[in-house]
């Protein structure tokens, strides 16, 4: 991947970030957005996962905005008839509940929160992930021997359980905090294969001119290494979102979480509690939200598969043939 | 490299070390604290005020009033010894509680681990071979279909369909009430009955995810000098296939296999629940249910020393799998 140091005839060697001196900003914008934003996005549009996954993604963004503007009836007990099958009337699409709670303002208002919750968990997982995995993968040393063993410890507690035991102490109600808290230890496998692929970049002549040029630790690692590794981020932050979808619906299901309002997983668990398992008349209790919830993550990993693509050099120079070689994203990240 | 076993041991003792203080420090946080609501709880079953303090330190082994570095020391070498105190709900040892649990737990996240990487990488490689063919495109649809898919739904609809509706599985339990255990064939078959639809929503979820991280290691590999001159060489494919591309292909698999551990390891407490499958998780999360402190932090301990140990193997047999290892410290910039 192309990086502001790659031109390096025309380096000043005033300027920490060895940026050419002729030219203007206005042109170092245009390229950036040229290099950073159209041919990616050109290349991620030109695959049919990542077209797809976005639609997905934009449905349950919609779905989100309905209920932020309240445009859609919000979920009361009682506001129709029990037990209404799907399909069978206007006024509930997709039937209602045991307690005559309409489905679909149901889901279409558990949306926002998960959204929330999705987005704070992968940005606290890779933040923190990109910190340490750059941080040990640069300094090396002692630096690097003390991160990696805290990684170590944290990567060998099982999420779950761990989630579950401080879910129980500190009962947040907070989306922003939950997701949090559910991807609490998740950076530590992504931190590990971040610090694998610093320890190669770190050897690259760019990387050691800037250290010979005495630029500090800070700018060379904001400057020369995060860059490089964005697509890998990029890739992960989408699995760890899948992963926050995964393990909260699971949870709340399992009526470990604390809950305020109602969300997908909240609904599995009355339906599967109220009875939904035994008759096929409460099916559809039960297998709407999980619709709802395969939806999402299907949309994630078209996502992330698709932007693997747009990331991989060999496929990115190649635009226009269709060769399906491309590597999948770390499996570290599948399933739980 | 013996100095690497060595520093690699001493973690294993480190991480659970640090699991054991982290869970006396939670204990300390929990709602209420550890105390009041078991005090609540004794008082209302009649036990003497005078005796509460000498049954809460029976339960949980630590001594309410004695200072904090004393519990911590007591809470910590009672660990130490396999002694996690007293279920307050099942009023048994939870150490008896667990070691019952404990092999439930280990069969089926086992079993399914094993068939997920078995099949997982036999359908990858056959799709790497056969790049872009029907075969290839339908595999890859149906595995990013089945990993968008959260085991707990396909536990739940596995319950819903085959053992409420259909009635060929049980809806409960690890084996039948009839039956003894012992190596007997009814006590396999029973157990396999019992067992056969958690390991079936573990490994059908799984299962996408490896064929595909297979599929595109083998594409890389495949596409490698080494491959080349071997076929140059004239070595048979069988040989290719075998030695030099599934070898090389197989290999990061098999750290991803630790992580996939801890997550099928820590899974058992929504699956082994849905299916009131008596192991580990489902201890877990009836003590949570129950307030039930000394279980809920027991069977969280032994989850975690699980996987470590699992992990700890794993890495030992890395080195023996893959001799180019190299365990050397960077240079500190």
């Amino acid at each position: 991947m192309p990086t502001e140091s790659d031109d390096s005839e025309t380096v000043s060697w005033q300027s920490g970030s060895g940026v050419s001196a002729d030219v203007t900003r206005g042109e170092r914008l245009s390229e950036f957005f040229e290099e950073r934003v159209r041919k990616p996005a050109f290349v991620a549009w030109a695959d049919r996962r990542t077209r797809v996954g976005l639609l997905i993604l934009s449905v349950y963004i919609g779905m989100a905005v309905v209920a932020v503007f309240d445009l859609y009836r919000a979920p009361s007990t009682n506001q129709a008839p029990q037990l209404v099958g799907p399909f069978e009337s206007w006024g509930h699409p997709l039937g209602t509940t045991m307690s005559g709670v309409d489905l679909l303002s149901l889901i279409v208002h558990s949306t926002p929160d998960i959204l929330l919750m999705i987005v704070a968990g992968s940005v606290w997982a890779t933040g923190v992930a990109v910190l340490v995995g750059t941080l040990a993968g640069y300094k090396g040393g002692t630096v690097d021997r003390v991160l990696m063993s805290i990684s170590d410890v944290v990567m060998a507690i099982p999420g779950l359980p761990l989630v579950i035991i401080l879910a129980v102490t500190f009962n947040p109600q907070n989306p922003i905090v939950l997701g949090i808290l559910i991807n609490i230890n998740y950076w530590a496998g992504l931190g590990r294969s971040l610090r694998s692929q610093v320890l190669t970049i770190r050897e690259d002549s760019y990387v050691e001119a800037s250290r010979a040029m005495g630029v500090g630790t800070p700018r060379i690692i904001a400057k020369d290494i995060v860059p490089n590794l964005m697509p890998y981020v990029t890739v992960n932050f989408v699995f760890a979102a899948r992963y926050v979808v995964f393990a909260s619906i699971g949870l709340f299901f399992l009526g470990v979480l604390p809950y305020s309002v109602q969300n997908w997983g909240v609904t599995l668990n009355y339906a599967y509690s109220g009875g939904a398992l035994f008759t096929w008349e409460a099916a559809h209790w039960l297998i709407f939200p999980m619709i709802a919830i395969m939806g999402l993550s299907l949309a994630l990993i078209l996502l992330g598969q698709g932007m693997d693509r747009v990331f991989n050099p060999r496929v990115r120079t190649r635009l226009a043939e269709s060769s399906e070689s491309t590597r999948t994203a770390d499996d570290a990240t599948e399933g739980y | 490299m013996a100095h690497y076993y060595l520093r690699r041991t001493a973690r294993v003792f480190i991480t659970v070390f640090l699991v054991a203080s982290l869970s006396f420090g939670l204990i300390r946080l929990l709602p209420g604290g550890p105390f009041t609501l078991l005090r609540a709880n004794l008082l209302r079953q009649g036990v003497p005020a005078s005796e509460v303090d000498a049954r809460i330190a029976n339960l949980q082994n630590i001594q309410p009033d004695a200072p904090l570095w004393r519990q911590y020391l007591d809470y910590m070498s009672a660990a130490a010894q396999g002694d996690f105190g007293t279920s307050i709900s099942l009023d048994e040892p939870v150490a008896q509680i667990i070691a019952e649990a404990v092999p439930w737990t280990v069969f089926i996240v086992l079993v399914s681990t094993v068939l997920i990487f078995v099949f997982g990488i036999l359908l990858g490689a056959i799709q790497a071979y056969w790049e872009g063919s029907r075969f290839d495109q339908l595999v890859s649809g149906v595995s990013i279909t089945l990993m968008s898919i959260p085991f707990y739904v396909v536990a739940v609809l596995a319950l819903f369909v085959f053992a409420y509706q259909f009635g060929w599985f049980p809806t409960a339990g690890t084996v039948g009430p009839t039956v003894d255990p012992g190596l007997t064939p009814e006590f396999v078959i029973s157990a396999l009955n019992h067992a056969a639809l958690p390991i079936f929503s573990y490994t059908i979820t799984g299962i996408g995810g490896q064929a595909l991280a297979m599929r595109g290691n083998s594409i890389q590999v495949l596409g490698n000098d080494y491959v080349e001159v071997a076929r140059l060489r004239g070595l048979s494919d069988r040989r290719i296939a075998t030695r030099y591309v599934a070898r090389n292909a197989i290999l990061p698999l098999y750290t991803g296999f630790l992580l996939l551990l801890g997550f099928r390891l820590g899974g058992t407490v929504i699956l082994e629940q849905i299916f009131s499958y008596p192991g580990l998780g489902y201890y877990m999360w009836s003590a949570l249910e129950s307030n039930d402190y000394p279980l809920m932090m027991g069977t969280f301990l032994v989850i975690t020393v699980a996987l470590v140990i699992g992990v700890y193997i794993a890495d030992l047999t890395y080195g023996i799998i893959d001799p180019r290892i190299s365990r050397g410290e960077t240079d500190a910039y």
